[in-house]
This record gives C-alpha cells, structure tokens and sequence, in this order.
C-alpha cells in the first residue's frame, strides 16, 4: 500500500436526530480549504435514519456525500459505525479523515484508527497540509501549556479529531452541487445495544453559547452568583465557573470552564473574580473577545484578556448591572418617544 | 483470544493505569517556552483511581480479582503498588525500551498484547483520559485491537452480570443507555464515584508486593515486536511550542467603579453585545 493512492479529504458528518451537529460545518470548512489546496476533493460520510440534511452538507462544501441510511444507525453505536466507515475508507482510501473532537468522534476516531492501523491526533485546534498532501496537527498539550505540530508521515488515511467552535464554518452556497451517494450498511453485530438516549431540557450546553459570563473564587459564598447570573441574562448570555467554586458544589459541574470541564469559543467571553489557573485559561483562550475583571492586576487571566478591569467584582458588577439597565432604559425611552411623534 | 468468563468462574476485571507528572509541577520555562518537569513528582494518573474503585466495586459484588497494567519506565512501578494499595489484585508492569516512544496506536497494540498473555478477562476499566497525553484513545484503541465492544465517558454502572453490562453514557448535553456484551472495555469519567484513600497498612503491604516486570521478548510470542513503541507508532511530535501569541491587553485600572462600569458598558456596545 502506496500512500500515492490515497485521495481526497473525508469528513464524519456527526448527526442526532437527523440534524447534523455543527462541527461538521466547521470540518467542512477547514477540509474544504485543505482539499483545494492540494487539488483533491472533499467528500464526507452520513449516517443515520431518515436524514433530511444532505443537501446543506454539499452547500457548505462536499463534493460527494457517501448516505448509510438504516433503522440500526439511527442512534450512535460505535460497532456499527466503525463498520461502515472502516468499509468506505478501504474502498475510498481518503489521504485525511476528520472527525468532530465531540463524545461521538472521540469514542468512534480511535476505534477506526485502530482498525485501520492508522495515526490519530486528539483534539486538534490547528489544522493545515502541505502540498504532499501531509496533515499537519495542532494540539494543545500539557493542560493547553505548550502547542505540540504532530504528523502521521506514513499511514495513511491521516486522521485527527478537531475540537468544537475551533475553526470557521464553511460558507453556505446553495448553487453548490455535488453527489449523493446512497450505500448499504451491514449489520450484523449485536454486542451494543442502545436502550435510550436522552436530552437534558431547558439549558444549553455553555459549549453552544455565544457569551458567557462566568465566576471564581473572588465570589465570597454561593449566594452571590446571582451576580454573575444577572450580567448573563442582561446579556443574554450562559452562566460559567471555574473550577473550585464547581468542587465546592456553589454550581453544576455542567457549567464548568477549563479542561477538566468545558472548553468554550464564544463571541464574548466575561471573566469575574476568576485568576486564571492554566486549565482555565486552556478552556477559555480561544474566545473571540475576552474581558476580566479581577481585582489583582497581577492575575494571570489578564494576560489572555483584550479588556482588563482592575476591580473588585462586588464593586464593578453592580454598577455595570445598574448602567447596561440605565441605556436600556433610554433607549427604550428614545423608540416610545419616537413611536409617539408617529 | 481467550477470555475466561465461559470456561472459568471467576470474574476477572482488567484496569490500564498510567504514571503521570502530578499537573501542579509541571511548569513552563518562561525563556524556552520549554515544558520543565524536572520538578514534577510523579502520580497515578488521577482518572485511574476512578477506573480502580469501579473494578473494586464490581469485584464486591461478583468476587473474582483485579490485575492493574501499566505501561512505563521501571519507575513506574510505584504507581502498580498504589493500585495494589487502593484495592487490585495483581499488578503487572511493562517496561522495555522497545516500548519507549509509542503513540496511542502502538500504546493499545503492546497493552493489548499483554491483555492477550494474561489470557482471562471479562471487562477492562480504563480512566477517561490521563493528564499527560489527554487523548482518551487508548481504551477505545484497546478495544478494538481486541474486538470487544467498549464505551466512553462511562458516568455510571447501572447493573452487571457475568455476561453483560449496563452503563450510562454521558454526551454533550445528556446521556445514552448502553447495553455491552462481556468481554467489553469502559472508559469512566469522574464522576462516576468518588475513590477513597487507600489505608496506610495497605500501602505498607502494597510496597512488599511483587510487580511483574514484562520486557519486549515476554510479549513477542503474541505480538509483532515491529509494533511496540516508536517503530510501530504512525504519528511524529514534530513540533513543541508556545501555544500563542500574547494578546494585547487593555488594562483599565484607575477611577471609580461607576466609570469603570460605564467604560465597559462602552466596549459591550461598541461590540454590539447590547
């Protein structure tokens, strides 16, 4: 096995419930830049049961869209998966293979990679290729303290999961075309079996939010996250903590920033009374905007902030509260006033 | 692939431990940017003692043992006797040069081969990551590298017999209830029980313990020695770097907290978060 004949940039289109999760979106994006780069295409893999979304997949990029569409796939069962895509990968030899660095992709990844005798990079944040078609990998190590570039020189397919809210989504284009591309699944193993699978209601996962305001240790007991909690509503924004007030049980371990908890990207990133341990930071540092506020102008959490605000939460949050609520308040005192002259 | 669960009355219950630098110690050379370790003291990776109390507590209910694998250099042996202090049975050690520089395909490929030599098992418990690699591949690589079913993020054990096994699966934002048949593979996360401190006479009787040492050639009988360790890992750490570039930070530190508040307010606008 030459790796000469291996061709092209697949991608797991990771789906529930028929809807596919967006992180495929964002491989798509990064795979569709990659392939280009060297001249080959970009393909992905789907399956499930009665998946409605395989038109988007070639709008954001793919050139074929390999289908499994069968009642066994419906939920995640990593045997069943592994199967089929360890069949299409030998079939068509892909030179990269992405996966979402999501609990789906980091289960299924190395069980594919393993059969397949093939590397695997976890959780990658970086991704880029040479003109040999040579995947290079970007991950944190460490707790995010050192960036290491590993390569998978020989093997081939280069697999490696990417982590979530990383990298663009690609753009959407409806005149795009592309194939489908129905195959067979079979089945026939029954060491798995999925009983139920259920979804917490009410709150999104923070991983999903677009601004978080989160809290440390500078809040003095449980009670006063509802400071924090009153900013994320004006806001509109999710509730995060860092990770001791998580162990001292103040706030669900769901809400938890850092990489012993979640890593976040969100558009707007609030720091409140948090230091910045090198697990937050790790968790956190790939926001798009960051301010903290801490009132030691030596805090660590400083140096990953595009806005620092050498304060004391206690001091500082219930002014922000009461100004965000005083030009809210005029405008909407502007919009009736106008309302009125109409 | 011989497991036991048919022909043998006894469960036997498998956890891969690692040793790892204790997080705390590991520190950054501001100048090098250079990972130094030199100060790091070296522990059971923490997410192992999580997969150790669940093979004690599986071993109360069905009796049968618990034999720890390690990977690592002789030195690692301290992390065998604290596994055998905190409740396992057996510990076994791999050590070999051969071994030295393996990636997470070459890692499950030598475990799995010493997973095959021990020859009876009915599960194998694995911590959901460890700390230095932070990868999570090796179980499920394990797995399959012994086609036996496995599932992640394990959260909690619902019920287990001699053939099956019943877990609850944490996901994004919810969870899956698997059904595996034994022999499997779990990786637990946690949260899945809160392991206590092992007692001081078992750590007394833990260090008079005997740890198998197994070399390369104890385990080329049953596996390619082109596998193990550098040789037989597809992946090159080619790069180790600081991971970024120092943002810019705007500090804003004088004036009262009303200013500052209206300051901020102005940055929140101007960013069009209000």
């Amino acid at each position: 096995m030459s790796s000469s004949e291996y061709e092209g940039v697949m991608v797991f289109a990771q789906q529930k419930d028929g809807k596919v999760h967006p992180v495929t979106y964002e491989l798509l994006g990064k795979g569709r830049e990659m392939a280009d780069k060297i001249g080959e295409s970009l393909f992905c893999v789907l399956l499930g049961s009665g998946m409605e979304e395989v038109d988007e997949l070639i709008y954001h990029g793919a050139d074929r869209v390999f289908l499994y569409d069968d009642p066994s796939l419906q939920e995640f069962n990593v045997l069943h998966y592994k199967k089929c895509i360890v069949d299409l990968v030998e079939e068509e030899k892909p030179k990269i293979f992405l996966l979402g660095a999501t609990t789906i992709g980091r289960s299924l990844g190395p069980r594919v990679a393993a059969a397949l005798r093939t590397g695997l990079t976890a959780d990658c944040t970086s991704l880029d290729v040479d003109e040999e078609g040579n995947l290079i990998q970007i991950r944190p190590a460490f707790s995010g303290s050192v960036m290491a570039t590993i390569k998978t020189p020989k093997s081939r397919p280069q697999m490696a999961t990417v982590r979530y809210r990383v990298m663009e989504e690609a753009k959407r284009d409806t005149s795009r075309r592309g194939e489908a591309i129905k195959k067979r699944a079979r089945i026939e193993d029954t060491r798995i079996r999925v009983l139920e699978r259920k979804e917490f209601e009410g709150e999104g996962s923070i991983v999903d939010a677009d601004i978080i305001v989160s809290g440390g240790r500078g809040l003095k007991k449980a009670e006063d996250l509802r400071i924090i909690r009153e900013v994320a509503d004006l806001l509109k924004g999710a509730v995060g903590a860092s990770r001791p007030i998580v162990d001292d049980r103040w706030i669900g371990r769901q809400h938890q920033v850092g990489l012993s908890g979640n890593t976040v990207r969100p558009k707007l990133y609030i720091a409140c009374g948090i230091s910045g341990s090198v697990q937050h930071l790790a968790g956190m540092r790939n926001s798009n905007f960051i301010i903290a506020i801490n009132k030691d102008p030596s805090a660590p959490i400083f140096k990953e902030a595009h806005y620092g605000f050498v304060e004391d939460l206690y001091e500082l949050l219930p002014e922000l509260i009461a100004e965000i609520k005083r030009r809210r308040g005029m405008k909407t005192a502007c919009i009736t006033e106008r309302s009125m002259r109409i | 692939m011989g497991h036991g669960a048919k022909d043998e009355k006894e469960f036997n219950v498998i956890v891969l431990v690692k040793q790892v630098p204790e997080a705390e110690d590991v520190r950054i050379d501001p100048d090098t940017g250079r990972l130094d370790r030199s100060s790091a003291e070296a522990v059971t990776n923490p997410f192992d003692l999580n997969a150790i109390e669940v093979a004690n507590r599986i071993k109360e209910r069905l009796g049968g043992k618990v034999t720890c694998i390690s990977m690592g250099p002789l030195r690692a042996d301290s992390t065998l006797r604290d596994s055998l202090a905190r409740g396992c049975d057996r510990g076994i050690l791999l050590s070999d040069k051969k071994f030295g520089g393996a990636d997470t395909l070459a890692t499950s490929y030598t475990l799995s081969c010493a997973i095959k030599k021990i020859g009876s098992f009915d599960l194998i418990v694995c911590g959901e990551k460890t700390t230095d690699g932070d990868t999570g591949q090796v179980g499920p690589e394990v797995a399959e590298q012994l086609d036996i079913p496995h599932a992640c993020f394990v959260e909690e054990i619902k019920a287990i017999t001699e053939s099956s096994l019943v877990v609850r699966r944490k996901t994004e934002n919810g969870y899956m209830i698997l059904e595996l048949k034994l022999p499997a593979l779990i990786s637990v996360t946690k949260d899945i029980n809160e392991p206590p401190l092992p007692l001081l006479k078992n750590k007394i009787k833990a260090r008079k313990a005997e740890i198998e040492t197994w070399s390369a050639s104890d385990l080329s009988e049953i596996g390619d020695v082109e596998r193990f360790g550098l040789t037989g890992s597809p992946t090159r750490v080619v790069n180790v770097g600081s991971p970024h570039v120092e943002k810019e930070t705007m500090m804003i530190e004088g004036g009262s907290s009303r200013e500052k508040a209206k300051k901020l307010v102005d940055i929140l606008e101007d960013l069009g978060f209000l």
